[in-house]
């Protein structure tokens, strides 16, 4: 244990601002330092014994106005294997549903003085709303259509450990991208660390002017995909297939699914990832998502809490700086 | 099939713009050769030759916007009955819209109307896919797999899609597959009811009628959607003088915007109502004469790309009733090569030029590999005596539905011969 202390003694830096809201708050150098203290508590949540003391005293509140499972319980874990004590509220059944305004609740929270505050909302902008409103700390964890910067950092994690380099690495983003926090957080980090950004998708679900994004746009997967390193399924959301983006799963399974042989056209050794939860035979076929010699999607998962747990060390450091 | 030598020919081929005289050797299904000039072909052993005696052979038209009753009126017409009256016109591929019953929504109905075509070897027959499910204009038909499985073009029939982002999305999306869209120009609320274009005429029959401007209006929208999406999108039918003024615009911007006219629309004008005659019941409904000028204009100097029959066979129940009860449409398969060649004896258009818009610019749009006489290209073929006259009677036609508006018509320009891949599917 005195290792894995020593170790994050070393890699723990504060982090470049009181808030993680969006995958910008990050320049490169930022990014590495992140990535290099994440590889640290991988090693450490494989271990038996998986807690520290490093947020000890600390408060960290869940609050997912959104249904999440593996998010929530990813910060959940995070947070108490660090040593913070962890809640979650239900914004479900809590004062929201009776017509509290995100303010209202926000300043309310804030009065209870927690440290960490993990918010999900449905509407894009809302963290940041939040973020002017308290006095703790502030990480998007997904907002509206915006950004979800801690899974392009777990994502960014992911694809290190399996190449050991993001940079020159060619990476597809396929399917709603239109929709997707996960992608446009991914395409700012991915960027940033020097990777090759293609986005992949029927007209319908890429932004008209995402080639403005520093990536590559194609509407046919097999172009799109060739020579990629990297595939990184997007979930297709139920309420938009049918008919209104596409005209039915069969015929997105069949042109922006992908299987086996449309596989084939990426370089080799190429791996497939997914934010989760994933439709099978829609937007991805199962022979692919369980492969584990191309699927890093049970590996995307295990990243996620090392990677939220170097966030939230060094939000934790940040403060201590603060004070 | 034995090798054929039409020799002693009059060749007139827009895709080469070559009008003179030749020679064709057909074999195998194919162009085996094309000669220019006087020249005899010879050195073709077993071959059959043909003397056309200075007749002309053209290759065969491309009818863009045909209706049969198949499946789910075949008392109209069924694809057997529209083919016999394609190959007698000298329309040796033909598309077929989407509204049938069940209508072409999904890739099964497209395969259907390929296998039936098959069967009947007549003439090749396609068909369009519907742009949105159940022609409803309210979720996008899948474009991409009806497009695999041979679908041509897709459309929303001769109802518009009137939800502004449905069409902007249907082209968005259908712009992934380099997929062409047409539509209607027909505003839906100013069209409501009306039975012909509003203006004296119409006003003093006592006929509801309605703005030539519904067109331009409806055009105006839809080619700002095409600006906005960059489809490719053909105007299904334009008919009136402002609707040209959004075209020629649409076109100067460079979009990749393609219009289609009827023959109807060349042929006739409102006055032709005047009796009250179902068989000039239409939709769009016959204008104005300026506007029919006007589109004669277009066809001439390339402004509008194609000529379609618009076929669409209405039996007596549907026509023999008030012209404000009727159904509107009236069939053309059979007369559209005549009606053509009439065209170009009044309004001095030279015939190339008018048959390049029911062949090579039809094929282009459509991607298919027909509507020239090229060595090596399938041998879809009419031989025509453009000259002969004859007058078109009810027992000539061989369609099921008779409302021709040409019935009694002195008409010029007869098929002697069409080919389908070299087969001879209709000879006098």
């Amino acid at each position: 244990m005195t290792d894995v202390n020593d170790l994050i003694r070393t890699r723990l830096t504060a982090f470049p601002k009181r808030h993680f809201l969006a995958a910008q708050d990050l320049d490169p150098p930022d990014i590495a330092n992140l990535l290099d203290l994440a590889d640290v508590f991988v090693d450490l949540n494989r271990q038996s014994t998986k807690k520290l003391d490093l947020l000890r005293g600390r408060t960290l509140v869940n609050m997912f106005f959104e249904n999440s499972t593996r998010t929530q319980s990813s910060f959940e874990l995070a947070g108490k294997r660090l040593g913070a004590d962890t809640i979650n509220m239900s914004m479900k059944t809590s004062s929201v549903a009776k017509g509290e305004t995100l303010i209202d609740t926000a300043v309310t929270l804030n009065a209870m003085k927690p440290d960490l505050l993990v918010v999900r909302h449905s509407a894009s902008g809302a963290a940041a709303l939040l973020a002017q409103k308290v006095g703790c700390s502030v990480v998007n964890a997904g907002d509206g259509q915006h950004q979800h910067p801690t899974q392009a950092l777990l994502d960014m994690l992911s694809i290190r450990r399996a190449f050991g380099h993001v940079d020159g690495l060619t990476i597809a983003i396929c399917g709603d991208v239109l929709h997707s926090r996960v992608a446009r957080s991914n395409v700012i980090l991915l960027n940033a660390m020097g990777a090759n950004v293609r986005l992949v998708g029927p007209p319908t679900l890429i932004p008209g002017d995402a080639d403005q994004w520093g990536t590559e746009v194609y509407h046919d997967m097999r172009e799109g995909i060739a020579d990629a390193n990297v595939v990184m399924m997007l979930r297709l959301q139920l309420e938009r297939m049918d008919g209104a983006f596409i005209p039915s799963t069969r015929e997105y399974y069949r042109f922006f699914g992908l299987d086996r042989e449309k596989l084939a056209v990426a370089a080799k050794g190429a791996k497939v990832m997914h934010p989760g939860p994933m439709n099978r035979g829609v937007e991805i076929d199962s022979e692919i998502a369980d492969d584990l010699s191309v699927s890093l999607i049970q590996d995307q998962v295990e990243m996620g809490v090392a990677a939220r747990m170097a966030v939230l060390a060094s939000l934790a450091a940040r403060l201590e700086n603060d004070r | 099939m034995s090798a054929l030598a039409f020799v002693n020919a009059r060749l007139i081929d827009p895709a080469t713009e070559y009008d003179g005289p030749g020679s064709v050797i057909v074999a195998e299904g194919v162009i085996a050769d094309v000669i220019y000039g006087h020249e005899t072909p010879s050195g073709h052993a077993g071959i059959r030759v043909i003397d056309c005696d200075e007749n002309a052979i053209l290759p065969g038209l491309i009818d863009m916007r045909v209706r049969t009753g198949e499946p789910g009126s075949e008392p109209k017409e069924t694809l057997k009955s529209a083919s016999l009256a394609a190959a007698a016109g000298g329309v040796t591929s033909f598309v077929v819209q989407p509204d049938t019953d069940p209508c072409i929504d999904e890739p099964a109905m497209a395969d259907f109307i390929l296998r039936r075509a098959r069967d009947i070897e007549l003439v090749h027959v396609y068909p369009a896919g519907a742009a949105t499910k159940k022609l409803e204009g309210r979720q996008m038909a899948e474009i991409g797999l009806m497009a695999e499985a041979g679908a041509l073009y897709f459309t929303n029939g001769d109802e518009p899609i009137v939800n502004s982002k449905i069409l902007s999305r249907v082209l968005n999306y259908a712009n992934g597959f380099n997929a062409l869209i047409a539509h209607r120009p027909k505003e839906p609320w100013l069209s409501e009811g009306a039975v012909a274009t509003s203006g004296e005429m119409a006003a003093r029959m006592g006929l509801p009628g309605v703005s030539a401007l519904a067109e331009r209006i409806m055009m105006e929208r839809d080619l700002a959607l095409v600006e906005l999406t960059g489809a490719r999108f053909l105007v299904d039918q334009v008919s009136t003088r402002e609707g040209l003024g959004s075209l020629e615009r649409a076109k100067a911007k460079g979009l990749e915007v393609f219009a289609s006219v009827s023959i109807n629309h060349l042929m006739f004008n409102e006055l032709d109502i005047g009796d009250y005659r179902t068989f000039f019941r239409l939709d769009p409904p016959l204008r104005a004469e300026r506007d029919r000028l006007a589109m004669i204009d277009a066809v001439a100097s390339g402004l509008v790309d194609v000529i379609v029959s618009n076929h669409t066979p209405e039996p007596a129940e549907h026509k023999r009733l008030p012209f404000s009860e009727s159904t509107p449409g009236a069939i053309g398969l059979q007369t559209l090569l005549p009606a053509l060649i009439g065209l170009h004896h009044e309004n001095d258009i030279p015939l190339i030029d008018l048959l390049r818009t029911v062949t090579q610019n039809p094929a282009q749009l459509l991607g298919l590999d027909a509507g020239r006489i090229a060595k090596g290209a399938p041998a879809d073929l009419l031989l025509v005596d453009i000259d002969a006259p004859f007058a078109l009677r009810e027992r000539d036609i061989l369609s099921k539905s008779k409302n021709s508006p040409f019935e009694n018509r002195t008409l010029q320009g007869k098929v002697l011969k069409t080919l389908v891949d070299g087969r001879i599917v209709y000879e006098i």
